[in-house]
């Protein structure tokens, strides 16, 4: 018995092949059951007339979902949101992370401090950082406001006066910009950890080589710094982008899609129809539309990577 | 050309004394090799030169202005590090230009600085390749023709030759030294290796523990090391230190002679030795002995002609001697040459 133990033992770990397997196996079982399964299930989803009422996927509609999500006003405002927003947050980032590692990569006092407030934002739950930019964007009682006030930015004889509020989620703009730095403060810990990382291995020498060679500053961030960056800034920017494009919590939570639909985005629109409009054919044909989306930016990420990379 | 001036310099880190009170001068175009194991203050010293470190006391010259406080970019200092430090992602073109740009070079000198650095070092077809497709040597000429290219005051090398091959090393080193005498361009050659040291300055500073030991010519270092850290140091064997009460007698490996073979005027040295092992080096063979009757007898090595050393065989006591004019005495307590 313990022998035929022993000898299934060995006859797994002692062949690379079958341990590789072993030890996939778990991982590769997950992905298809938690990622393949309901992907396949979307697509067919998309394909059928299915609602939550009756979710069975049994009479096929062919393009028919796609055709009438594309008809919907909000979807297009959606799509082009998205796509803006993701934009806009992504290369805030790329800009913010980079300083940011830049900042975290010398030696100064209280960076244990510094470290710790600039990793806050990844630890905390979205709803709960949403609920507190509710707060500080709040139409009545924003604390920025109450600043800009007593600053005389805004109210009487102000710059902006004489209203006393700036009403930030009211204004399709404002309420943009309010998404689009509450995703820039909850994945920059993301972005410049992962810029660090890299930051870190940059040899010191070729810092030092920089200053004998009379290079300033900027000459050392956007010729050595920033070029040996490139492959990670593209890791950073497909990431982030990624987790953006896809989020729908912070637009739910932060301004439902309006004023009107006016900050609809993607996934939320999905989430609207096949979910809360019991639409199930027409939420899954929405959230398809990423797809397409989503894959060119991971391929073109990936390429540009693995293309720095080699030279 | 330059000369370089360091007074009374130190640099602390914490407690542990990096560079503790360093004078040295050199003259004008020489190669000064700064020798010291690791830990001597060597490295601490050359970035200071260059501007990397700001020293705690003292100051340095170059061509009698002090240039303490000055940022590296306003020093005619050029540096080769030991790896080289190319910049990766740009060619060598780029990199070799890369001091030009950064110093606001006219543009127009640009193409003739380059073409002359270039050719200097004959990297002609290397200029559109990445750092990482060259070879070491590759490497260490494009590092030189960058150092090079804008006309430096000074130049400081970093170990330059540790991350070449073997075979590769004794051409880069004689390019090396070719190149300076070329350029006539001072230059301070930071090394761990005495052969190197020795081989390539026209003088050498030894340093220990954050101070010069003794600093000359290559052949005064080994003829009359001034004090037992330098007498231990230089040359392969290094000198045989022998204690007589308060005093240390120093005598190199070839100035022991079999005291049956000799013939010299004045003895300085008579030394029974128990032989316990014999190298075979080709046309000579080292013997090393300890000194018998005594107690901490320090273990000596003797070099035997190639006739000689042959009818020697290990386990025989054998006397020796040595002239008085190559026996070096030092006072044990401080470690310094006692001049006669």
């Amino acid at each position: 018995m313990r022998e035929r133990i022993t000898n299934l033992w060995s006859a797994v770990v002692d062949h690379d092949r079958r341990l590789g397997w072993v030890m996939l196996g778990p991982a590769v079982i997950y992905v298809i059951v938690f990622v393949g399964v309901p992907f396949v299930l979307v697509i067919l989803l998309s394909f059928s007339n299915a609602t939550v009422g009756d979710p069975r996927i049994h009479h096929f509609v062919g393009l028919a979902n796609y055709i009438q999500v594309l008809h919907q006003p909000q979807f297009l405002t959606g799509l082009e949101n998205s796509l803006l927003i993701t934009f806009l947050t992504v290369a805030a980032l790329l800009v913010l992370a980079t300083l940011e590692a830049e900042l975290l990569a010398h030696k100064f006092r209280y960076k244990w401090l510094v470290q710790i407030l600039l990793i806050l934002p990844w630890a905390m739950p979205v709803s709960l950082a949403t609920l507190a930019w509710l707060w500080l964007l709040d139409a009545e009682f924003s604390p920025l406001d109450w600043i800009f006030r007593q600053i005389h930015i805004l109210g009487p004889g102000g710059l902006f006066g004489p209203a006393l509020h700036f009403y930030y989620l009211g204004r399709t703009k404002f309420a943009i910009a309010a998404i689009v730095a509450v995703n820039v403060w909850r994945m920059l810990p993301l972005a410049t950890i992962i810029v660090l990382a890299e930051r870190l291995s940059i040899p010191q020498d070729l810092f030092d080589q920089a200053q004998i060679d009379g290079a300033g500053l900027f000459r050392v961030l956007f010729r050595i710094t920033i070029p040996a960056l490139m492959p990670v800034l593209m890791v950073a920017v497909l990431f982030t982008a990624l987790l953006v494009f896809g989020d729908m919590a912070v637009v739910a939570l932060l301004t439902r899609g309006g004023p009107g639909n006016s900050t609809q985005v993607l996934p939320y629109w999905a989430f609207l129809q096949g979910i809360n409009g019991g639409d199930l054919s027409a939420g899954a044909a929405v959230a398809l539309f990423l797809l397409p989306v989503l894959l060119v930016m991971a391929i073109f990420a990936l390429r540009f990577a693995y293309r720095s990379e080699q030279a | 050309m330059a000369v370089l001036e360091v007074r009374g310099l130190k640099k602390y880190f914490g407690k542990i004394r990096a560079v503790d009170g360093i004078d040295l001068k050199t003259k004008e175009g020489e190669l000064l090799a700064l020798l010291g194991s690791s830990g001597s203050g060597k490295t601490t010293l050359m970035r200071m030169l260059a501007g990397l470190e700001q020293p705690k006391e003292g100051d340095i010259l170059i061509d009698g202005r002090s240039v303490v406080g000055v940022p590296p970019r306003q020093r005619n200092v050029a540096m080769v590090f030991q790896n080289y430090a190319l910049y990766p992602h740009m060619t060598v073109r780029d990199n070799i230009t890369f001091p030009l740009k950064s110093r606001r070079v006219p543009k127009e000198t640009w193409g003739s600085k380059l073409d002359w650095a270039v050719s200097i070092l004959g990297i002609e077809p290397l200029l559109d390749r990445r750092p990482g497709r060259l070879s070491g040597g590759e490497k260490q000429r494009v590092a030189l023709a960058r150092a090079l290219v804008r006309d430096p005051e000074l130049f400081i090398f970093d170990e330059p030759l540790s991350a070449l091959d073997a075979q590769v090393r004794n051409i880069a080193r004689a390019e090396l030294r070719d190149l300076q005498k070329r350029t006539g361009i001072t230059t301070l050659y930071v090394t761990h290796d005495q052969i190197e040291a020795l081989g390539l300055g026209d003088r050498v500073a030894v340093l220990s523990y954050g101070r010069v030991r003794q600093i000359g010519t290559p052949e005064e270092l080994y003829a009359r090391p001034e004090d037992l850290f330098v007498a231990g140091f230089i040359g392969n064997p290094p000198m045989n230190l022998i204690v007589r009460e308060d005093r240390v007698l120093g005598v190199r490996a070839e100035h022991l002679f079999l005291k049956r073979k000799a013939q010299i005027a004045e003895s300085g040295l008579n030394l029974r030795l128990h032989i316990d092992q014999l190298e075979f080096l080709g046309s000579e063979w080292l013997a090393y002995g300890i000194e018998v009757g005594r107690e901490q007898a320090a273990r000596i090595i003797a070099r035997l002609p190639h006739d000689e050393g042959a009818m020697v065989r290990a386990g025989e006591t054998l006397d020796f001697v040595a002239e008085q004019r190559h026996v070096k005495l030092f006072d044990k307590a401080s470690g310094r040459l006692i001049s006669r």
